[in-house]
């Protein structure tokens, strides 16, 4: 039994190998192929023809952030909902409850976040 | 197989093991070579022209090998202004993941790789890291489209994330496990799409946000972002991530198939054609439904994408759960 579980968890690390082996050994043997003849302009950082100023890495709008901490709020949820969900035949109508409750405060601040305009993308 | 997931784990295994997994890899990169070409056909047809046919007799056949050698052979230019080494890193963060969600996927009783007890879970968990390879090369980049295209990316894929997971809930709850061949197993009788029509709808729109194809494409908009977070790359590095792209098509329809059409099981009485074939049918359906609304519908705005995320896929799915859990409570 300890050996399937371990095999099993082999081949996950396997498939980790080859998903890094395949681009780091395409990109090396293409090395050969492909033709490298650098200049100033070929370097530059695109910007539909206009010499670029400034770093391109600027204040970003705060949005992004708020749906981030929503992301990181709903996303541990679904960590208690899935053994939840996994062992919900044993458990019963008192877990039942019990989720009840625990989703209908997240959705309260999901509430919360919608009133106060969050949700909507400027 | 069977004999060698019971012996002790041993460096003969992972040999084993990694030639196999090889083996999918061929397979995969077959469906991406044929699957890019099945869908400028299909495109084509839908659009009244032919598509390609130059290339490889009449049907094109050859059109994206002579793509990919192309690519190949093109220079590689790294913006000065960029961040090196993770400029570099970024493709690499983008593919792996997407190779090794298909370690656990069940293509038939015979025919899978890890039969792990969390493979759902592995999958959902695994599938997320490529958004920080995207964001990696949005940020590398240094440039203001790519920046832009990565954050969008980062945000329409979060936002998504969260009523995928929620959405196959549902399915989780009726079959009592996160096991993939459990699930399958479940759905001997009725397919989870007929149980579950909701999730499915749920899933299947959270998907194609996921894969960021339209009408979800904001992070790579053409018309405004240039190409979104992959502006700066070119040849391979750039083909890398149009591979983890087409590679996570292939394991969204997969995924698909496993959860809610009954993955290898026949339809009713057609039990004399092998599941291989079965599931090869259902595979192609899911991937032509994704192409087909790549040409039906038009880009959604920025605003809606996410207003439709968090506004209406969230509270629908998370519905679908606690309904679900309250019909399994009562009924069964």
């Amino acid at each position: 039994m300890l050996n399937v579980y371990v095999n099993n968890y082999v081949i996950v690390f396997v498939f980790l190998c080859i998903g890094v082996l395949l681009p780091v050994g395409a990109l090396a043997m293409g090395r050969f192929l492909r033709p490298h003849v650098p200049d100033e302009a070929k370097q530059t950082t695109y910007e539909s023809g206009n010499n670029p100023f400034h770093d391109s890495r600027v204040p970003f709008q705060v949005h992004y952030y708020m749906f981030a901490l929503l992301f990181v709020i709903f996303d541990v949820e679904t960590v208690f909902l899935y053994p939840w969900a996994v062992a919900y035949d044993k458990l019963g109508l008192f877990a039942f409850i019990e989720m009840f409750i625990f989703v209908l405060m997240l959705v309260l601040g999901l509430v919360y976040a919608w009133k106060k305009k969050v949700l909507r993308w400027m | 197989m069977e004999r060698l997931l019971n012996s002790d784990p041993s460096w003969t295994n992972l040999a084993v093991f990694f030639g196999l997994g090889a083996a999918l890899l061929l397979v995969v990169l077959a469906f991406v070579t044929y699957g890019i070409l099945a869908e400028r056909k299909v495109m084509g047809f839908m659009q009244g022209r032919y598509g390609p046919n130059q290339v490889g007799g009449r049907w094109g056949l050859l059109q994206t090998v002579a793509d990919v050698l192309k690519l190949l052979l093109k220079e590689d230019t790294i913006p000065k202004a960029a961040d090196r080494p993770l400029f570099i890193l970024a493709p690499i963060l983008a593919f792996a993941p997407a190779f090794m969600v298909l370690a656990t996927l069940p293509f038939t009783d015979a025919f899978q790789f890890a039969d792990i007890g969390v493979g759902l879970l592995y999958y959902i968990a695994v599938s997320g890291l490529t958004t920080i390879g995207v964001v990696t090369g949005g940020w590398a980049s240094n440039n203001k489209y790519a920046l832009i295209g990565g954050m969008r990316a980062a945000a329409q894929m979060i936002s998504y994330e969260i009523p995928l997971v929620m959405s196959v809930l549902g399915v989780v709850l009726l079959a009592g496990s996160l096991n993939l061949n459990d699930i399958v197993e479940a759905q001997k009788n009725v397919w989870y799409i007929f149980i579950q029509p909701i999730a499915f709808i749920v899933f299947f729109i959270a998907a194609v946000a996921e894969l960021n194809r339209t009408p979800f494409d904001l992070p790579e908009a053409e018309s405004e972002l240039v190409a979104g977070f992959h502006v700066e790359y070119s040849g391979f590095r750039w083909a890398f991530f149009m591979l983890a792209e087409y590679v996570y098509l292939f394991a969204i329809a997969a995924l698909t198939t496993v959860l809610f059409l009954g993955g290898w099981h026949p339809v009713m009485f057609f039990d004399f054609i092998p599941g291989a074939v079965w599931f090869a049918l259902k595979f192609s359906v899911v991937v032509f439904v994704l192409i087909w609304f790549r040409v039906t519908f038009p880009r959604l705005r920025a605003d809606q994408l996410m207003e439709l995320g968090w506004k209406v896929l969230l509270p629908v799915a998370l519905a679908n759960v606690l309904v679900t859990a309250l019909v399994k409570e009562l009924f069964f």
